[in-house]
């Protein structure tokens, strides 16, 4: 029997999947619905009302909120970086893309770890700091709040500075060049014109920055304090040191849940598709 | 990439703001990575003190064994995962451009999740999947690991290099006598071939960028470079974790330039866009 090219392309890529991603996600699913990993005790959904607690949901609305911040930043900073290298000159703009590819081809940890110089007691801020006489302590900016967010905007702005050049890009500047004919400032062309046809792009690029930033469990674990931990380091606690796993299951599928419901409501709008691999 | 830009002469992206912002924007990318770069040339152990221009923590760095059996554990591990997700990704790019299936909305799905997936829910899931078959933690695990989300960057980046294909060139090769297997060695794999290159550069990057994932799968004696940078951190901070780290920007400029070099135009995929909308 001659087997159909079609077959023959999607079997193998297809089965790997469903073995190391699908099955693997039903194996937590299953757990997550177990009484402490005893599948012979039936079902039951403690897992997921213990998430209500309010010790564990603090941590969730942490989360949320320190992924909304990172990507709020990253936006304002992103935005006006995207947009001066999308209108900038070929050669300019090759420098530049150059210098936003490179730290997202950095590893992540080492670019995490390199604020440890900074921020740290002894670290670069605070040696000038007390050499300046501003101040006679060294400052606690390290395992806060503040450092775990900088982290995370650190560590996620290219990927937002990247999605809103191609979106820059696919734009027809002859329509700003209309507008500025028409008598419209620069300003009031884009506001009126590039910003809104940009807008794919700001939705793809806070996308990409909001959910590994939720996720995050390096940023917290190195930079953050166990006031400034994430869901990302329950998760990591609950298969590693408590070994709770129905409980650290039930907490990944919420988790999966709550990115895949966002991602999915933003691709029923419509605005566009999320191929990541245009931007690389 | 360039001809795609704006070439305006109304100035555009050009104001104060956009200005200011952009170099203080890339102030923050660089700033970090240029302190990691000087200090690592720092004869002190203490970051708040520069003691002079020394190369002992790259002799260090040199003399560490265990350093170098996570190279090669990392590289072990990334050229395998790049080789396995490379061909499984480009033979499911080449399905889903190609072809139409009853499920083929699904199978767009499933690709697309794990790139969107937190990889702590990967990690852990994957772990449970190893547990759960009794299969022993080591290089094969984090290789499996590694692949089941390589296979989807790989993909994205190849069907986005299809996505500019002209089937009429699939159609004239036909029509003057070629076989498929022809079609496909002749035509279609020298067109798509820039971005097999890439997306298996991006799967090697991946693998030797991954922590979450490769922390939660691996076992004893096979530890990986970032594994190995993160317990340096976590045991102490010695200034030869800024010679490594030195030395893996080297490794992402090298990257960076090499993709330019392999890929001369990295937006054909934003190309074929602009031509579905317009």
């Amino acid at each position: 029997m001659r087997i159909r090219e079609s077959q023959a392309l999607i079997l193998p890529p297809f089965f790997f999947l469903v073995i190391f991603f699908i099955l693997p996600v039903i194996i937590i699913l299953v757990l997550s619905l177990t009484h402490n990993k005893d599948l012979t005790a039936g079902i039951t959904l403690e897992n997921y009302t213990r998430i209500f607690d309010p010790l564990y949901l603090q941590v969730l609305i942490r989360s949320v909120v320190y992924a909304g911040l990172a990507t709020l930043f990253a936006l304002l900073i992103g935005f006006p970086l995207a947009y001066f290298i999308s209108f900038a000159n070929s050669r300019l703009k090759m420098m530049f893309m150059f210098l936003v590819l490179v730290p997202f081809w950095t590893n992540f940890l080492v670019r995490i770890f390199a604020w440890l110089t900074i921020l740290g007691r002894q670290g670069l801020i605070n040696s000038f700091l007390l050499w300046t006489g501003i101040i006679q302590d060294p400052l606690q900016l390290l395992h806060t709040p503040g450092a775990v967010i900088l982290g995370l905007i650190y560590g996620e702005l290219p990927f937002m500075v990247l999605p809103l050049i191609a979106a820059l890009d696919r734009m027809d500047v002859s329509l700003l060049e209309a507008a500025t004919d028409l008598g419209a400032s620069r300003f009031q062309a884009f506001q009126r014109i590039a910003l809104p046809l940009s807008i794919p792009g700001v939705i793809a690029g806070s996308i990409f920055v909001f959910i590994p930033a939720l996720g995050s469990f390096v940023v917290p674990d190195i930079l953050g304090g166990s006031d400034s931990f994430m869901v990302g380091n329950t998760i990591k606690n609950q298969f590693m040191t408590v070994r709770d796993w129905s409980f650290g299951s039930s907490l990944s599928m919420m988790l999966m849940l709550a990115v895949l419901f966002g991602v999915s409501a933003y691709l029923k709008k419509g605005s566009g598709d999320l191929n990541m691999g245009e931007y690389l | 990439m360039s001809d795609l830009g704006h070439q305006n002469d109304l100035a555009f992206g050009r104001g104060f703001t956009v200005r200011i912002i952009t170099i203080g924007g890339l102030f923050f990318l660089y700033i970090p990575i240029i302190i990691l770069i000087i200090f690592s040339f720092n004869a002190s152990r203490f970051s708040s003190q520069w003691g002079g221009f020394s190369l002992k923590w790259y002799v260090t760095m040199i003399q560490d064994g265990a350093l170098w059996s996570a190279i090669r554990n990392t590289l072990i591990i990334a050229i395998s995962n790049a080789v396995l997700s490379t061909i499984l990704g480009t033979l499911a790019a080449l399905a889903l451009s190609r072809h139409r299936y009853r499920f083929s909305g699904l199978y767009h799905k499933v690709l697309h999740m794990p790139i969107i997936i937190p990889d702590i829910v990967q990690a852990v899931s994957l772990l449970m999947l190893f547990v759960f078959f009794n299969f022993t933690l080591g290089l094969v695990s984090v290789i499996l690991a590694h692949a089941s989300f390589s296979i989807s960057f790989v993909a994205l980046v190849v069907m986005a290099r299809l996505a500019g294909f002209d089937n009429r060139l699939e159609e004239a090769a036909m029509d003057l006598g070629a076989n498929r297997w022809q079609v496909f060695q002749k035509v279609i794999l020298p067109n798509i071939f820039p971005g097999i290159l890439a997306g298996a550069l991006l799967a090697f990057t991946l693998s030797i960028d991954d922590f979450v994932i490769t922390f939660f799968t691996t076992g004893v004696g096979s530890t990986t470079l970032p594994l190995k940078i993160y317990s340096m951190i976590k045991f102490g901070i010695t200034p030869e974790i800024n010679a490594i780290s030195t030395l893996l920007v080297v490794f992402s400029i090298a990257a960076v330039s090499a993709i330019h070099f392999f890929e001369k135009n990295p937006k054909t995929g934003g190309k074929a866009h602009v031509k579905n909308i317009t």
